[in-house]
């Protein structure tokens, strides 16, 4: 049960490259990481790809198969019919290092500007108690594997180079709403934090980022249209803005 | 090319960046030293992201009988009484402070109903004992962790307006070679960023090596290709000790179809939630399988088994739920009579015995990896499965209180890279709190050491960090050498076959043999391409971390004549109690490898105590059990 696949494969770095043809075997049950990896082993030990888990858990293997943000390990092979050129670039949205690894430091960058995690004050370790159906919300958003595919299909950081500096992009969103939904997080300003800083206002829900999303996290609509609501009640809704005026609501 | 060599200063250097490496970090970077952690991959894709059952610990929360002895006395019995018990009791002790730890840096855990952390059963655990958040647990500890890290970094730029200035990371970094000053004592490491292939010196008096295992020797394994032994083959280099190297351990339940999967992990979690095995008959076969050391802690009948689920007091476990070793060595006699599933593992079933909401709200990730990489809806039908390399038990020898590997001084080890914690065989959940445990005593206890050095700082001689240059671009000076990814493959090939899961001494012999030949064709590898992220140049580094190591784990076991935990020889098939004493102490000179026994030290007798007189005498020879001093009468409750 195996053929021959032919392979269109990004070769080059930061100083440009061009997609190179290759025909390779493939084998039952294989995913494009395990062709990739081929490829290496036979024809082209240099090939650069970032890999460590190959079972979708670790998000390192992201690149764009046909043009779509994909896990390479958890993109079947099957899903292919045998006649097809599968495509395989690099993340488009951030800089090319070599072949298909690209330089996402941009995300470590931002999600260094999100206040920590702020234990609640007099709460001795051991003494948290929370309901489970309250750290559901949370627990979603900390599925995510951090492949930052959403962050690459994302059109305000994939379009819009100089969109990337005031916008944080749908990861460092749902973190942000991971935080503010925390049963004991102490701070009461992420979605201020949101709006100033994350420049949550530049997402205008198209929802691509859940499509992407290998873990199924519904980024769009369980954290970005929350968070977006409840800065439209903090800053936009008559009501809220006087409570806070006269001290009935807290900022 | 020395003039241009890019050199960082720092008193604790961490080499790795999974549960250990974090955790070490943040107790260096907490007792106020200078820490850099080196990551082989980005920061926040560490193997740890894999663990998916949960961390062991007794806080008590599901079931109150639960203690650190009771804790204590399952990790040896899993062990088969080879711990180092010092580190057994530590690790007991410390695993649900280290847990709570985890809560004050955001870590959100399932709740029990009162709303404490809830706990799961699992393997070899008399209560349920697993602090977990769906199967995902491994993923939620590194980011938890990463997070952390990140706030530490953000405290040091409030105070000094750099991020970076006392805690810093270096992703995509490899390190080659350890620096060592005349005397041997540590002084830093030497290696290559991933990306652009520029060497990278680090000069630190303390080395914390938090590196993982060395499952990618072995064709069939769990691990990614990060595991390559890189900390056990740098602590032999620069004269360390690994021991315990013989004990490896099969994971009973890995994927065995499609192949391109083959050894990818099913987790204990479905069967410590209900899921059986069953063989081509259609048979839940462990029944045939509980050893006479277990025999009375174990339902003898399904219908009792299947009670223990709801009602644990006044049931016995399934034998589904013994310790790993024992359920991989059923499994494979079971495929090996004839009556094992289409592609050569066995059943495991959860679809029959749980509902599909219940499945998916356990199970979640099994579910997905299932349905995405084999096609199979395990609420609908059973998974296949079959042994694959999971974890070393062996490492570095390393003092359990300080985490200091034996010989070198500033050099510690803590997490699978060390040794002695979980003797022959570990338990499902104790490696995450063993990160946990040891990874904040390394990094204490390098951090003490760097304090007590006061302003001296150990120097190495520039031929040193020549020589290290000169090894690492080797590869590219062969012309005509050997592929390293065919000599990679004939390595873990040997490995499978020769030095697996059921071993012989004819066999062993014919491995290291294998071993030898291509230790001889891997110093001449040749590599294509250029420096920058070249993945072939990285494996052939790699390759001589992984044949030293595979050497290590076939010697070690061709000298212990017994079958224990992950070490099982087919020629000496049962536990002798006179090995049981008994380390194998592995050494590096020049390029040969050295064995050599070490008596273990007698357990102190407050810890004995906690053991009845009979279970004793399955492990202990006469004479040392004449030794024991009488049973003293026990306050704690814990006495099964």
């Amino acid at each position: 049960m195996s053929y021959d696949a032919k392979f269109r494969v990004w070769r080059g770095d930061a100083d440009g490259g061009d997609l190179v043809d290759y025909t390779v075997e493939v084998n039952d049950g294989e995913v494009v990481l395990d062709i990739i990896h081929r490829l290496q082993a036979t024809q082209s030990g240099d090939l650069a790809v970032r890999w460590n888990c190959k079972a979708g858990k670790c998000g390192s293997c992201s690149a764009e198969v046909n043009g779509m943000p994909r896990l390479l390990c958890m993109t079947r092979m099957s899903t292919f019919s045998e006649t097809e050129t599968v495509t395989v670039t690099p993340l488009r949205a951030f800089p090319v290092i070599r072949d298909l690894v690209t330089d996402v430091s941009f995300n470590y960058a931002k999600a260094r500007q999100i206040p920590a995690f702020a234990p609640p004050e007099g709460v001795a370790p051991g003494e948290y108690r929370m309901q489970q159906v309250d750290v559901e919300r949370s627990q979603e958003f900390r599925k995510c594997i951090e492949c930052f595919l959403c962050q690459d299909t994302c059109h305000v950081v994939r379009d819009h180079e100089t969109n990337k500096e005031a916008f944080a992009g749908p990861r460092f969103l749902i973190r942000a709403a991971e935080l503010d939904m925390h049963p004991l997080d102490a701070r009461d300003d992420r979605a201020d934090f949101a709006r100033e800083e994350q420049g949550i206002g530049m997402c205008n829900i198209t929802k691509c980022c859940t499509e992407v999303c290998p873990e199924h996290i519904k980024i769009t609509d369980n954290a970005i249209i929350p968070m977006k609501e409840r800065v439209a009640g903090r800053h936009y809704d008559p009501l809220v803005w006087l409570g806070t005026k006269i001290g009935l609501r807290k900022r | 090319m020395t003039a241009e060599l890019e050199t960082y200063d720092y008193d604790v250097l961490i080499i790795g960046a999974g549960g250990a490496g974090l955790r070490a970090a943040i107790a260096a970077r907490e007792s106020g030293l200078r820490t850099a952690i080196i990551c082989k991959s980005l920061f926040g894709k560490a193997h740890t992201v894999m663990a998916e059952g949960g961390i062991a610990a007794s806080m008590g929360n599901v079931n109150s009988n639960d203690s650190w002895q009771v804790h204590f006395r399952d990790t040896m019995r899993g062990g088969k009484f080879l711990n180092s018990w010092r580190m057994a009791e530590l690790h007991a002790k410390e695993a649900p402070d280290r847990v709570w730890e985890l809560e004050t840096y955001g870590a959100l855990f399932d709740r029990t109903p009162d709303g404490r952390i809830s706990q799961r059963n699992f393997g070899g655990h008399e209560y349920p004992r697993l602090a977990h958040v769906g199967d995902r647990t491994g993923l939620e500890l590194i980011r938890t962790m990463q997070q952390k890290i990140v706030s530490l970094q953000q405290d040091d730029e409030r105070e000094s307006g750099d991020p970076e200035s006392r805690l810093r990371v270096f992703a995509e970094v490899t390190i080659t070679d350890l620096l060592q000053d005349p005397s041997g004592a540590v002084a830093g490491a030497f290696g290559y960023w991933r990306e652009s292939g520029r060497f990278v010196r680090f000069n630190a008096p303390a080395v914390v090596l938090a590196t993982g295992g060395i499952g990618k020797s072995f064709k069939v394994t769990s691990n990614s290709w990060e595991y390559t032994g890189d900390g056990h083959a740098l602590a032999l280099r620069a004269g360390s000790n690994l021991v315990n190297m013989e004990f490896v351990q099969f994971h009973p339940t890995g994927m065995v179809w499609p192949p391109s999967v083959k050894g990818i992990l099913v987790t204990e979690s479905v069967r410590g939630d209900g899921g059986v095995l069953k063989n081509s008959e259609g048979k839940r076969f462990m029944f045939d399988y509980v050893p006479d050391v277990f025999r009375g802690q174990y339902a003898q009948t399904e219908e009792e088994g299947d009670r223990w689920y709801t009602d644990p007091d006044r049931n016995k476990r399934p034998p589904e739920l013994l310790p790993r070793d024992e359920v991989a060595r059923a499994i494979n006699s079971e495929v090996k009579a004839g009556r094992g599933s289409p592609h050569g593992g066995v059943f495991l079933d959860i679809s029959s015995r749980r509902t599909p909401e219940e499945i998916l709200k356990k199970l979640p990730s099994m579910h997905h990896q299932f349905k995405e990489l084999a096609d199979v809806d395990i609420t609908k039908e059973p998974m296949e499965v079959g042994p694959t390399c999971h974890y070393v038990m062996g490492g570095v020898e390393v003092d359990p209180d300080t985490a200091a590997a034996a010989g070198v001084p500033g050099l510690f080890a803590a997490g699978e890279v060390s040794g002695g914690m979980h003797g022959s065989n570990r338990l499902g959940g104790n490696s995450l709190s063993d990160l946990l445990v040891f990874g904040a005593r390394a990094g204490k206890g390098a951090a003490a050491y760097v304090q007590g050095l006061g302003d001296r700082r150990p120097d190495v001689d520039q031929a040193v960090i020549d020589a290290a240059a000169a090894a690492a671009l080797a590869p590219f000076e062969e012309e005509g050498g050997e592929n390293p990814y065919t000599l990679h493959q004939e390595m873990q090939q040997t490995m499978n076959d020769l030095v697996g899961i059921i071993r012989t001494a004819h066999e062993i012999e014919r491995a290291l043999d294998r071993l030898a030949e291509l230790k001889v064709r891997a110093q001449h590898l040749t590599v294509e391409g250029h420096r920058q992220f070249n993945p072939g140049w990285h494996l052939a580094l790699d390759l001589r971390n992984m044949l030293a190591v595979s050497e290590c784990v076939a010697r070690a076991a061709l000298l212990r004549q017994e079958s224990r935990g992950g070490h099982t020889r087919d020629d000496y098939p049962t536990m002798d109690p006179h090995w049981r004493g008994r380390n194998l102490i592995c050494s590096a000179h020049g390029d040969a490898i050295e064995v050599r026994e070490q008596p273990m030290s007698a357990m102190r007798g407050d810890l004995l105590a906690l053991f009845d007189t009979d279970e004793l005498a399955k492990y202990l020879t006469p004479e040392e059990l004449a030794a024991v001093p009488a049973p003293a009468t026990h306050t704690d409750g814990s006495r099964s």
